[in-house]
């Protein structure tokens, strides 16, 4: 049988583009189709703006890639129409152990809260999440939305030319020009876009190299995260197993930084390794294995004109604490609503400055925390290492060293207090976590969930408190969801929406982020936080 | 936060340094290592307070001869 990433899921076909005099021009043209260019074009034409999405490529992506999916991401894919498969075929994982040379040094579990629909993480092969959104893409079409993928659709040069994008593009039947409007380029941490524009990409290159193998085996290993520091397998290095669906495991070797990476890649090298991890009963068969070193670094800006950058392109992580793709979803998140107001003349172009600032701070806190994690993985100096393994040590026997213990940090959303889209709290006694620049905490409704009841648009989320149904402010409409305590069967909303207040009023953003809140309904004020969530100018 | 002590503290300081040292004797220089490393984090757990732990760090930074 074929593996999904060995079949071409987009073959390259012609398109009437090649043969038209004229050259085309297009609302939206998206670099990449990976998981973040996908995730872009759907966003983007389940509200109807179309979008033509160009990639080199014809397949899923080839080698181990991401496996870790959180709970914001999941919830962004149930907006887009693929959480269900994502949270159905991967694996769901809450207990992880640590290892210190030769002993289990202790064991915790996550602990999610309860309360929301998706779990805190699972685990699942990056090829199988890029399939589920190819056939999105494929639903989408079938129902007549504005999205087309073509493959074999390499992109030669683009030039932003203030009102537009020009783009030449290579494909099997030579090359072709192309406008777009709007240009959002997913290609990927070697992004040909940002180098044919002459973009900065700076930050850390982390020295050391870690062998990274997936492995088909017949194991009874429990659905676990194991991760080793110093473990007589590999000495002086970590390792990391999780598991992934089919009876796949991810396993992770630091290799350390003065090594000969063809050397070690080489089955009759790589086996013996894994022979020692596992023991020698244990049968399995490699599904790949490559070299990776790994990066911290990000764009200065992610918007340069018309061209706006998302995904590894504009950013990248080590994976330690699995944000590459999570961080990637949230930009698109971020930019699709944003893009579709401005398109449609609904908002000024520099409410896509906000994507900026938004981004960039998300981009930041992914950076930090990897950053973070790899130095206490690969400590970068004797007396790290000596705190390091005082750590280890000392979580053994206390509890307390063991938040010390970093082997990667659950990915989670960023708060986007300080956003320029924001307007100042006013729910005086609210919970923390739902104040503005907040991402939507899920809870349970009577019959379903309360994310679920959010969509695309902007929503007037009420509790316990009188309002409109409907509010039009210059051409943007607020829809109102109005809850109370009767639909609250666990009480989760009051705790994550009224803390001490009473009553309250959410003003929530397309992307599921708390604009502003208030413990009644006044118009005025209202109109002011819409206008203000949508870059505009607030009349005096 | 409840500011840093930089004034005498300890009863029987003399008692107290002796018991320090003793807990060192026979160790190597990388045992004595890791043996202050995990002193260290376990006291300031026990400080826990940020910028009590701050003020600490700082204080150390300042009075250094490098
Ligand atoms: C070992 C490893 C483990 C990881 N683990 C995790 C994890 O657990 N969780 C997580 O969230 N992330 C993880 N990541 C990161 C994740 O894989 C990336 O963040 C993610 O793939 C980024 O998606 P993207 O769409 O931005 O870019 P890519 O997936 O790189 O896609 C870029 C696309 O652009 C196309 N392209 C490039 N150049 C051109 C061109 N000139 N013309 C047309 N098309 C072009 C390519 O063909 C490709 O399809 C991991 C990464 C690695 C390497």
């Amino acid at each position: 049988m074929k593996k999904i990433f060995e079949e071409p899921l987009y073959p390259y076909a012609r398109s009437p583009d090649q043969d038209c005099v004229h050259t085309i021009r297009h609302p939206v043209v998206v670099i990449g189709a990976g998981p973040i260019g996908l995730a872009a074009a759907i966003d983007l034409a389940q509200q109807d703006v179309p979008v033509v999405v160009l990639d080199e490529n014809d397949k899923v992506s080839f080698g181990s890639r991401a496996i870790c999916f959180a709970k914001r991401p999941l919830e962004i894919l149930d907006r887009l129409g693929c959480g269900q498969p994502m949270v159905e075929k991967g694996v769901e994982w809450e207990t992880g152990k640590v290892f210190f040379d030769e002993r289990q040094v202790y064991e915790f579990n996550l602990l999610p809260e309860e309360g929301h629909e998706r779990p805190a993480f699972i685990n699942l092969q990056q090829y199988y999440f890029e399939q589920y959104l190819v056939e999105r893409v494929r639903e989408l079409e079938a129902e007549g939305k504005p999205i087309e993928i073509r493959g074999g659709n390499k992109l030669l040069r683009v030039e932003e030319k203030g009102d537009h994008v020009a783009l030449l593009v290579d494909t099997p039947e030579g090359e072709y020009d192309l406008r777009a409007d709007w240009l959002i380029a997913c290609d990927g941490a070697g992004s040909p876009t940002r180098a044919m524009l002459g973009l900065d990409f700076v930050g850390r290159v982390f020295e050391d190299n870690f062998l990274i193998a997936d492995v088909v085996m017949e194991a009874d290993f429990p659905t676990e995260r194991w991760f080793w520091f110093d473990p007589p397998f590999n000495r002086g290095q970590s390792a990391l197993l999780h598991k992934q669906p089919d009876g796949v495991w991810r396993i992770d070797l630091q290799l350390g930084w003065d090594i000969d990476k063809d050397e070690e890649k080489k089955p009759e090298n790589v086996i013996p390794r894994l022979r020692a991890m596992l023991g020698d009963e244990v049968k399995f068969e490699l599904e790949w294995v490559s070299i990776y070193t790994f990066q911290c670094r990000r764009m200065e800006r992610f918007r340069h004109g018309r061209v706006i950058f998302a995904g590894d392109s504009a950013h990248q992580v080590s994976p330690f604490g699995a944000r590459g793709a999570n961080s990637g979803l949230q930009d698109t998140d971020n930019l699709a609503w944003k893009l579709k107001l401005v398109m449609d003349g609904l908002a000024p172009e520099r409410l896509l400055d906000s994507y900026d600032v938004e981004r960039i701070q998300g981009a930041d806190e992914n950076i930090l925390n990897s950053s973070r994690s790899t130095d206490f993985i690969t400590p970068k100096s004797e007396m790290s290492r000596i705190l390091r393994d005082a750590v280890l040590d000392l979580s053994e026997h206390h509890p307390f060293a063991r938040p010390l213990v970093n082997s990667g940090r659950l990915s989670v959303p960023c708060i986007h207090d300080g956003s320029p889209l924001n307007t100042e709290d006013a729910l005086p006694g609210g919970p923390a976590r739902s104040r503005p620049g907040a991402p939507c905490p899920d809870a349970p409704l009577a019959e379903s969930f309360l994310l679920r009841r959010l969509g695309d648009g902007f929503t007037l989320l009420t509790f316990n408190c009188d309002a409109p149904d409907v509010l039009q402010e210059d051409g943007i409409t607020l829809r109102r969801l109005a809850l109370s305590t009767r639909d609250d069967p666990t009480g989760a909303l009051a705790e994550r929406y009224l803390g001490e207040a009473r009553s309250a009023v959410y003003l929530i953003r397309p992307d599921q982020h708390v604009a502003a809140r208030f413990e009644s309904y006044d118009e005025v004020r209202l109109r002011a936080a819409l206008r203000r969530s949508c870059g505009k100018e607030i009349p005096a | 936060m409840s500011p840093l002590i930089l004034t005498p503290n300890i009863a029987g300081a003399d008692d107290f340094y002796a018991e320090l040292l003793a807990v060192h004797d026979g160790l190597s220089k990388s045992e004595s290592d890791a043996f202050n490393a995990r002193l260290l984090l376990i006291l300031a757990n026990h400080v826990g307070d940020r910028g009590t732990l701050a003020a600490a760090l700082e204080a150390a930074r300042d009075t250094g001869a490098g």
